[in-house]
Order: C-alpha cells, then sequence, then structure tokens
C-alpha cells in the first residue's frame, strides 16, 4: 500500500498531477493518478506559467505608468454583490440587528440576500458606540416601554439568540443599578401618571419619596425634589460595542453581506398616482443604490428590491438623496424626514468619595445625569443643552466650557460631594433627534414605495435596537407588526402633524 | 474538530441546545401546579424538583429529595405553610425558575452556591425579596459579575452575604469593600481584603493603592512570586488599579 503512495506522491510533483488529473479526466479516467500523455507537459508548463505570465504583463504595465494603480484585471474585492434584495444602509447597532432579524426570519436557506453597507468601519462618530449606553423602562409611551421590556428580554437571553459557534460567549458587561428620576413640585403629577402607565405594562418601577430617598442614598442631596422614580429591574447600562459586535458577527456568520462604502445616489422609477383631492402624486421605487468605494471614485450600483434606512444621524440625508421633500409641490415638505443630528458632550469625571457601588443612573430634572463607570471612583455624566443652545454639529470637538457652565453646578447641588471632582476626560456624540416628537419613525415611508424608515431614535436606539430590528424584519418579511405594534411610529403622523410626545420630566 | 467537519459542528449545536432545553425545562413556569394546589406547594415543589432542599416556617426540620430524587409529598397536606429557608446549591436555578418562588415573602434564607446558571440577571430579580431575605450565599457561581452584585442594593434586610469564589468578579476585595459600604448592615464574606490589590509594575517594584491608604484599610503585601490574581483590565476598575 505504501508503495503504491510513494508512486503516486513522487514522480513530477503531486499538485502537477492534480492539474493534469482534471485536464486530462476524461482520457484517464480508468486510472485516474498516472498520466501517459507525451504532450502533456508542455501545455501544462504553459498553464503552470499563465500566472506569472500575468504577473509580468502587469509589472511592465505599472512601469509604463508609474503612479497609477490600473490594473486590467479587477482586484478589488470589497466591492458589494451587484445584487441584493434587502439592502440596509447604515451598520450601527439598528442596521445590522435589523440584518439579524431578517436572516432569523427566513423560511428557507438563503431565502433573503442581505447587504448592509457601512460608511465608517472604525465607527469612529457612530451614535452607538459613542452614546451612555442606558436602558431604562422609564417612559410614558407605551411602546417605548414594550420596546424597552422586550429589548431586554432578548439582552437577558443574549447567548441563546447571538451567540456564534467557535466564539466566547458574549458578556453585555450590564449593569444591573436603575435609573433613579428626580421631579421637582412642577412635574411631579406627570411622574406620577408615568409609573401607572409603567406598572401597567410590566416594568419593575417605584416611586420613592425625599425622605426614603434619603434613607437610600444618603449622598443625595433631596432639595427640590418632590418624587422619585427609580427602576428595580431590567434597567442599567451595558457596553454598546459589544451588543454591536455581538450582532455584527452573528449576523455575519448567518450569510449577510457587509461592505465599507458610502451611499451616493439611488436610481429611481418614478409612477404617479392620483389623491383624493385630484392631485397627482408621484411614487418612487429604488431599482438601484449607488455605493462609493472608500478612498477612491469607484462605485457599484447595487440592484435592490427593499431598502431600510438605519442611516441614523445621516438618514435624513439618504432620504433627500431621492429628491423628495425638496420638490415643488405643494405639501411636499411634509414629506421630508425629520431627523438630524444633534451633538451632545458626555464627561468622564474622577471623584473618590464619590457615591459607591449603589450610585443609580441618575436624571434630575434639570436635565444632567450622571452614572458611575467602573469601580474606581468614575462617573460620567453630561446634559441637555437648551433648543437655542444646541452645538455646532460639522466636528465632535467637545466644548469643556459647557461642564463649567450647564453640568457641573446642577450635578453639585443635587450631589455635594461632587464639588471635589476632576474631568479627565471627555467626548461628544451624535444622536438622530427627531425634530418633529423626540420618538423614532419606523415604517414606509409614503412617497418611496420600497423604503423602510428605521430611524430618529433621538437617543433610545440603542436600548431598543433588539426589539426595532425584530419589528422592522416583520414589517418587511410578514407585511405587518407581530410582537410588538409599533403603528403609531409610522411615518402617518408626520403627514397629519400629529405628534406623538414622550411626557418627560426633564 | 467542529472547525474542520460540518456534521461535528451540528452534533456540537445539538448537544448545546439540547442543554439550554434541560434548563428551561427544569426552570418552567408551574403555572398548572400554582393553580391547583396553591402558590406554596408549588414553590415547594419546584425545589424539591430540582434537588434543592427547603424548611418550612413553621417547622424545624429541612425537606430534601433522596439521592434517587425522590422525596415525600407529605408537604402537600400543608398548603398554607410559606418557606422560610432554601438551599439550592449545585442545582440548574436560573432567572427564569425564580418566577415560582417570588410568591414567597418570608423567604430569610436562600443559597445558591455553585450554580451554573446563576447570572446578573438573577440578582437583579432577588428585589422582590427585598422586605424578607437576611442571608444570601452566591458563592462559587461562575457567572456573577460586579454588575449584578449591584442590584443586591434592595435588599435592605440582608444580614449575611457569602461572596466567595466568584470566578467572573475581577477585584474581590474592592467589592467587598464597596458592598460593605452600599449593605452597611450585611456582613460580607468569602473575600478577604488583601485578594488581588497588590500589583508589580514592570521593573518588579511594589505599587499600593493611594486610594487604599486613605480608607485605611488593611493592606497585605505578598512577596514576588506568591502573587493573588490581579485585576483584569476592565475599563474602570484598571483605572482604579492604574490610580498609584
Amino acid at each position: 500500500m505504501s508503495r503504491w503512495h510513494k508512486m503516486l506522491l513522487s514522480g513530477p510533483g503531486y499538485s502537477a498531477l492534480a492539474i493534469s488529473r482534471v485536464v486530462h479526466s476524461w482520457r484517464f479516467s480508468l486510472n485516474g493518478s498516472r498520466n501517459f500523455s507525451t504532450g502533456k507537459r508542455a501545455r501544462k508548463d504553459f498553464i503552470q506559467d499563465l500566472e506569472g505570465q500575468f504577473k509580468a504583463i502587469r509589472e511592465k504595465a505599472a512601469a509604463a505608468m508609474p503612479g497609477t494603480d490600473w490594473s486590467p484585471v479587477e482586484l478589488r474585492r470589497d466591492l458589494p454583490p451587484d445584487r441584493a434584495d434587502i439592502v440596509v444602509v447604515g451598520g450601527g447597532v439598528i442596521g445590522w440587528s435589523v440584518a439579524y432579524w431578517l436572516k432569523k426570519k427566513e423560511r428557507v436557506r438563503d431565502g433573503v440576500r442581505v447587504l448592509v453597507v457601512e460608511k465608517d468601519p472604525t465607527y469612529s462618530e457612530a451614535s452607538t458606540v459613542l452614546s451612555a449606553g442606558g436602558i431604562r423602562q422609564q417612559f410614558s409611551l407605551k411602546e417605548n416601554i414594550q420596546l424597552s421590556l422586550a429589548s431586554v428580554d432578548f439582552m437577558r437571553n443574549i447567548n441563546e439568540h447571538l451567540w456564534v459557534l467557535n466564539e466566547d460567549p458574549i458578556d453585555l458587561q450590564f449593569n444591573h443599578s436603575g435609573y433613579l428620576f428626580l421631579a421637582s413640585e412642577s412635574v411631579a403629577h406627570i411622574m406620577e401618571e408615568n409609573y401607572v402607565t409603567q406598572r401597567e405594562h410590566g416594568a419593575k418601577v417605584t416611586l420613592l419619596s425625599p425622605a426614603q430617598l434619603k434613607e437610600r442614598f444618603p449622598w443625595l442631596n433631596t432639595d427640590g425634589v418632590v418624587l422619585a422614580s427609580y427602576g428595580l429591574e431590567n434597567e442599567g447600562w451595558f457596553d454598546p460595542w459589544s451588543l454591536l459586535n455581538a450582532f455584527r458577527r452573528k449576523a455575519m456568520s448567518m450569510g449577510v453581506f457587509h461592505c465599507h462604502g458610502e451611499v451616493t445616489g439611488f436610481t429611481c422609477t418614478t409612477s404617479s398616482r392620483e389623491t383624493e383631492d385630484g392631485d397627482v402624486l408621484r411614487i418612487k421605487r429604488i431599482k438601484y443604490i449607488d455605493v462609493k468605494m472608500p478612498d477612491s471614485r469607484e462605485y457599484q450600483p447595487v440592484e435592490c428590491a427593499i431598502v431600510i434606512n438605519a442611516a441614523g444621524v445621516n438618514s435624513g440625508k439618504i432620504a433627500d438623496m431621492i429628491g423628495i421633500g425638496s420638490g415643488s409641490e405643494h405639501s411636499m415638505a411634509g414629506f421630508s424626514l425629520p431627523v438630524e443630528p444633534r451633538k451632545r458632550y458626555v464627561y468622564v469625571v474622577h471623584c473618590p468619595d464619590g457615591p459607591g457601588l449603589e450610585s443609580p443612573f441618575l436624571i434630575d430634572y434639570s436635565g444632567v445625569y450622571f452614572r458611575r463607570e467602573g469601580l474606581g471612583g468614575n462617573y460620567i455624566t453630561g446634559n441637555s443643552p437648551e433648543e437655542t443652545e444646541e452645538p455646532d454639529i460639522s466636528d465632535l470637538k467637545v466644548d469643556h466650557e459647557f461642564f463649567q457652565e450647564k453640568v457641573w453646578p446642577h450635578l453639585s447641588h443635587r450631589v455635594p460631594a461632587f464639588e471635589s471632582l476632576k474631568v479627565t476626560g471627555a467626548w461628544a456624540g451624535f444622536y438622530d433627534y427627531n425634530t418633529f416628537d423626540q420618538n423614532a419613525i419606523i415604517g414606509l415611508h409614503p412617497r418611496i414605495s420600497n423604503m423602510f424608515l428605521a430611524t430618529g431614535f433621538s437617543g433610545h436606539g440603542l436600548q431598543h435596537s433588539p426589539a426595532v430590528g425584530c419589528a422592522v424584519a416583520e414589517l418587511v418579511l410578514d407585511g405587518g407588526f407581530r410582537t410588538i405594534d409599533l403603528s403609531a411610529f409610522d411615518f402617518k403622523r408626520i403627514l397629519q402633524q400629529e405628534p406623538i410626545l414622550e411626557r418627560n420630566i426633564v | 474538530m467542529n472547525q474542520r467537519f460540518y456534521d461535528v459542528e451540528v452534533f456540537w449545536r445539538w448537544s448545546r441546545w439540547l442543554k439550554s432545553r434541560r434548563v428551561q425545562r427544569k426552570n418552567a413556569y408551574f403555572g398548572f401546579t400554582q393553580k391547583k394546589f396553591g402558590v406554596n406547594i408549588a414553590a415547594a415543589y419546584y425545589v424539591l424538583h430540582l434537588g434543592g432542599s427547603f424548611r418550612f416556617t413553621d417547622q424545624s426540620e429541612w425537606v430534601h429529595a433522596n439521592s434517587r430524587g425522590k422525596f415525600s409529598y407529605n408537604f402537600l397536606n400543608t398548603p398554607d405553610s410559606t418557606i422560610e429557608e432554601v438551599d439550592l446549591s449545585r442545582t440548574l436555578i436560573n432567572h427564569n425558575g425564580l418566577d415560582n418562588i417570588v410568591s414567597q415573602k418570608t423567604l430569610r434564607s436562600l443559597s445558591v452556591q455553585g450554580c451554573p446558571n446563576v447570572d446578573d440577571w438573577f440578582l437583579a430579580r432577588l428585589h422582590v425579596f427585598g422586605e424578607s431575605l437576611q442571608e444570601l450565599d452566591v458563592s462559587h457561581c461562575p457567572r456573577i459579575t460586579v454588575g449584578g452584585l449591584v442590584a443586591l442594593q434592595h435588599l435592605r434586610k440582608l444580614r449575611r452575604l457569602d461572596v466567595s469564589s466568584l470566578v467572573g468578579v475581577s477585584s474581590p476585595s474592592l467589592v467587598r469593600i464597596l458592598l460593605e459600604e452600599m449593605l452597611p448592615l450585611c456582613e460580607v464574606t468569602g473575600a478577604e481584603y488583601d485578594q488581588g490589590f497588590v500589583q508589580h509594575d514592570s521593573m518588579g517594584q511594589l505599587k499600593e493603592d493611594t486610594w487604599l491608604e486613605t480608607r485605611s484599610f488593611p493592606v497585605c503585601i505578598y512577596p514576588a512570586g506568591s502573587e493573588p490574581r490581579l485585576a483584569p483590565s476592565h475599563s474602570g476598575e484598571f483605572l482604579f488599579l492604574q490610580a498609584a
């Protein structure tokens, strides 16, 4: 037996034998490995040399035209596929969550071809990773509470959902400290109403009086606080990057295509419909979506059936590219997507005498929040600026004056220990602010018949992402919401000018 | 091997799925039992079914299953007695299973020592016993981290807490100090103050933590070589140890 092996493996080389087997298989099908042809060697050499010759041609061309990386053969590997069923624009946590749920809900293997397009592979300006990473149920709208509860349920069983074979189990670093909202006299009644709604939908929240508050958190100054609501369970903060990465890893293991490129344009067909008033309305349908490669002018039109706009802060820009909302037809202004970036500063402060392990994610009625970061007396804090004082959104520079003027006074008033803090770091992040009513927009765009929107979360995107992904996948694949009814978040409310506002205490 | 052969991969997946299904079934919600026999009996049955033991409020002896998992159904005769102490060490309980015993408002002592499925979500769920629980043993649970221990702040009546041998907690001594600050009436056992506090820098020199000195806790300096495990770099905790 071993002699036969030796015979097979000796001679002109095993790989050459393998090639000749492929080429001459019709002739030597009986004893496949041995080859008695005399003309073989020359032909085989030609095939073997072919690659080397191509290389020589390329080098010659490069020498003739220095400075260009032109090549007659396509060498780019990172181009997106030229056809996909569903293109998700935006590879943030919402985008990957939608991609994951689409693949999860497909009935047959490779039932849908999903492509996720992300502009920045380093996520340097993405809202997902620059957020404070909190999750809470203390909302006033029932949809938001349900989304939060469903997301928490997902995170609780995250390893059953997102675990990938041969990888470590996912550690979200979830910190189970509840949110503590403080209400002044003027907003206490809102807090009570919200509390009733939250309990009704199954959120574990409790109300605390100032005396109870003082007993639980002795480091807190309760001046001006009339009522506080404290989340007992399912609230806290986690690592956004872990969640994003888990979604991405799982979705890619399930066969989602991804590409790093920027969406620069759309090719649409237009059809006309008549409204009840007799106006002619142009409805667009996206045929191709142009994806431009980074650092190059090369772009690839991707043929697609459905586009999901999950581009977060840039989703308004994406919708404008199709040319809606800017037309001269009347009432068209109502069709543009009211989502724009807003900049928020997050400061890291060090205060060794600050609140300890029990410190919650505290949100004061002045708008200032803080939470513990790690165990070494570090905290992160911030505040939402006034509507009139929105910072410049062209870059992510941090305004340290803002901390001195707007954050620290409120913070040290609430927690006197913070008078001796030291700012150790800061960053700024965008969030996709819905200027209409600060709530998510989920559903079909009325004038683009195949673009679904999942954007405008105004700061709750990260915490709602698992449930929103499921809802959007249901909307796309099943034609309607199955688990959580999010029809209130439809674009329709913008057309009818009926905002659904979160009744906040800040 | 499962990186090479798809069939091995499939078996691996199946075994994992079977394992998780076993845990799920063990921790299923005993709704029917609760409806038919009442919440107390359902809770008692659940504990025995998992292989744990318990003690009723008005009785002194513990009820537990024998080595073959069989137990007597005498507890069916006392539907009104509530459970005071539960020992669920080395069982498959997880956060879903807790639903079966949340009805026991008189629960005074709970031990979940060495349970592989007890995680932070389980600890976060314990706030329902906030008014009664006095003793808690969470030692040897591999999945518990600091993120879950902070949720114990809702247990205002807690008097004794055992946190020994938690693999997921990187600096046990610091966590013990912080837990003692968080629960001033509670005696925290299991982690020594000197565990994981001393750090060598690259020169072999000993580094102590300034913060610790200011708080005047005893610090034991280990000779080089016999040092306990150190905190891995974990966002804030890392910063803390670097502060010196």
